[in-house]
């Protein structure tokens, strides 16, 4: 799960890891009232969307860039007026874009120098690891197939968390001393104890920045939480955003369905999540396209087999269906009554290809067919995802 | 022979008056798997199908039943506790089937571990089936929730990350005459007990055991790892697949563990590792039988 900046920096404040002055409005009068209390005489507004690139960014309006720098109360009302509630394209949000209900005020401090932060869990190691480069403010991948010298990385042990001798380190690769390494060593416990604490699987400050007159703050954040672990964290949960998300995903989380959506157009449902994959991997190697992941899980029910059905039929692109079930304890004919179920309620007009298999096979076999629902049998899974491609092509 | 657990296999059940880990035990009791145990906080005293004694404790429950594995059918929550009082209890084997266990918590028992003599299979897999003699290869033990029905008494081990795949595979071994030695399912999350190649260098070591399917997917590099070592020290032929080859970046595709980050995990990488240590890499999951057939000459 993702949250907006102005989520990151409320998180930030409460762990004590220090941000610049700033504030979130969701209006031009708003947004005015913020930049008169934080006073100064420059500041930035930045559009709140979970994709990246919003300072390159234009919206549908015609205004571009979705972070800018302004001098006074009027014209952080007047940019704020012109974001709010539009729609802001980047090279990350697709051409639809994102819609823009909040943005954030803030101090637009002078910068002396920019670098990158971040803690994630490191799976090979089986433990968070701290990523810390003198080279922030741009893209660290770049600068990890660049100058791979110029990243640091430091494996915390799980069990007795974050060292003095680790914070020192990375102090004195990044070029820290005197206070400015006392300020980085506090923000780095504070950030570490967040991570924790908040089942993050990553938090990432680029740029961290140093002032001119000697601060060490956190410009811009991006977290990534563990999703097992919300159950644990209502509050964290409560920051969610449906309307970041893809709509189909939305509707599919609310029936325990696990959907992605992709750009194909062959719509798949499977159970099991590496069952799943490879019915998509099949797909292409025939020739079609995916038009997204489904996993019913490995108990589904006939009520989740019908909304699977409309879910993946919401989808303009889908010209035909493949349904892949290996019923292993599950049952095939809940899947077959639930196929028929969902054919009987939406008009189903484009090529739909069953391949039962497994458990009560030959009862879920019967059921279809002795419905009035039209469809293709697939022998095994090539045969079925062949059957899905030629009908497209037909 | 087989590897890990065979039909003397004393095995007890952590969670065994939940539905899931009541139906699992009851499947498992069906196969022929000498269920001997039931482990759920405040119920000892109790039975289980009107047969098995439900303890308070893992403790109580392997001396009073001398149970050498367990099954763990725990929510999310109480998992990582649960994994632990069974490496407490010194069972040789802890088989974790719960999905949805924090990646923190798995970081933490995985540490505290070190040292045990306890191996943990999982979390968040379909466990581990030796199939038996009998009739739909009845009387073997089966461990966790795969389906007993599908497997054969036969020659190939199978280790998987993913469940229904798995189940997969097996029918197809078992379609060709093939059989399986054991399957073991190391589950598809981040942080697990039991990797592909642990288990490689357990069924290397298993003389009834010709040939071996290993399935993998996106995410990580423990399939690469797998193959490095297979390249030069595994003495029988590998056939191979991976799932995820049309997985877009940066999702994760229904198990925690199967996401591409950082360009890193991708299908093709795998696959090519695969083929570089000479393993047979199925096209399709269609193929993983045939690939095996192909891979044994």
């Amino acid at each position: 799960m993702n949250i907006h900046e102005y989520q990151a920096k409320e998180l930030f404040e409460k762990f004590g890891v220090p941000t610049p002055k700033g504030q979130v409005a969701s209006s031009a009068d708003e947004a005015k009232s913020i930049a008169g209390e934080i006073g100064g005489d420059l500041l930035v507004v930045k559009a709140q969307v979970h994709a990246g690139g919003r300072g390159k960014g234009t919206f549908k309006n015609g205004f571009e860039g979705g972070v800018h720098l302004v001098k006074s109360t009027d014209e952080a009302a007047e940019v704020a007026g012109k974001m709010i509630g539009e729609t802001l394209v980047t090279h990350q949000t697709g051409d639809e874009g994102k819609l823009v209900n909040k943005v954030m005020v803030a101090d637009a401090v002078d910068i002396e120098k920019e670098y990158y932060l971040a803690i994630l869990m490191d799976r090979e190691n089986r433990c968070p690891v701290i990523v810390a480069s003198t080279e922030g403010g741009v893209n660290i991948e770049d600068v990890a197939e660049k100058t791979p010298k110029l990243i640091h990385r430091e494996l915390i042990h799980p069990l007795i968390g974050i060292q003095p001798f680790e914070i020192r380190k990375l102090a004195s690769k990044l070029g820290f001393s005197g206070d400015t390494a006392k300020q980085f060593g506090k923000l780095l416990r504070s950030l570490y104890k967040l991570f924790i604490e908040c089942d993050c699987s990553m938090v990432e400050i680029n740029p961290l920045v140093t002032t001119p007159d000697g601060q060490v703050l956190a410009l811009d954040a991006k977290f990534n939480f563990d999703d097992n672990a919300l159950f644990r964290h209502p509050d964290i949960e409560a920051l969610h955003d449906p309307s970041e998300e893809d709509p189909r995903e939305v509707e599919a989380a609310k029936y325990d369905l696990n959907y992605i959506g992709l750009d194909g157009n062959i719509a798949c449902l499977v159970n099991g999540a590496g069952l799943a994959m490879s019915t998509m991997d099949i797909i292409k190697h025939y020739g079609g396209e995916p038009a997204n992941f489904l996993d019913v899980g490995g108990g589904a029910t006939q009520e989740q087999v019908r909304n699977a059905f409309k879910i993946i039929l919401s989808d303009p692109n889908v010209k035909a269906i493949l349904v892949n079930i290996f019923g292993g304890i599950m049952d095939c004919d809940v899947i077959a009554k639930g196929i028929v179920a969902a054919c009987g309620e939406v008009d189903l007009n484009i090529p739909l290809v069953v391949r039962l298999e497994g458990n009560n096979v030959e009862a879920g076999k019967e059921t279809l067919a002795n419905s009035d629902v039209d469809l293709i049998r697939g022998d095994d899974l090539a045969d079925a995802a062949e059957k899905a491609v030629k009908a497209i092509a037909a | 022979m087989a590897i890990l657990v065979d039909e003397d296999t004393k095995v007890l059940i952590q969670g065994i008056t939940g539905s899931f880990g009541g139906r699992h035990a009851q499947l498992s009791l069906d196969y022929g798997t000498q269920v001997v145990a039931g482990v759920t906080p405040g119920k000892g005293g109790q039975k289980f199908a009107d047969t098995v004694p439900i303890y308070d404790t893992v403790d109580e429950a392997v001396a009073e039943t001398g149970a050498t594995v367990s099954a763990i059918f725990v929510p999310p929550p109480f998992a990582g506790d649960a994994i632990l009082e069974a490496v407490d209890a010194g069972v040789d084997l802890a088989v974790a089937i719960t999905e949805g266990i924090p990646v923190i918590d798995m970081m933490r028992v995985r540490a505290a571990m070190e040292g045990s003599k306890t191996r943990l299979i999982g979390p968040n897999c379909p466990g581990i089936v030796t199939p038996g003699t009998g009739e739909d290869s009845h009387g073997g033990c089966r461990i966790g929730i795969a389906p007993g029905y599908i497997h054969k008494r036969g020659k190939i081990g199978v280790v998987s990350r993913s469940g229904t795949l798995t189940y997969e595979a097996v029918w197809q071994l078992t379609a060709l005459g093939l059989g399986q030695s054991t399957c073991v399912g190391i589950g598809g999350d981040p942080i697990n007990g039991t990797s592909h190649l642990d288990v490689l260098k357990m069924f290397n070591d298993d003389p009834e055991t010709e040939g071996i399917v290993m399935i993998g997917e996106i995410g990580g590099t423990a399939e690469e790892e797998a193959a490095a070592w297979a390249a030069d020290n595994c003495d029988k032929p590998i056939a191979a697949f991976i799932a995820g080859a049309t997985a877009p970046p940066g999702r994760r595709m229904g198990h925690a563990g199967a996401i591409i980050s950082g360009g890193k995990g991708t299908a093709s990488a795998k696959k090519a590792a695969l083929r570089e240590a000479g393993i047979e890499v199925a096209e399709t999951p269609a193929e993983m039988g045939s690939a095996m057939v192909k891979a044994m000459g």
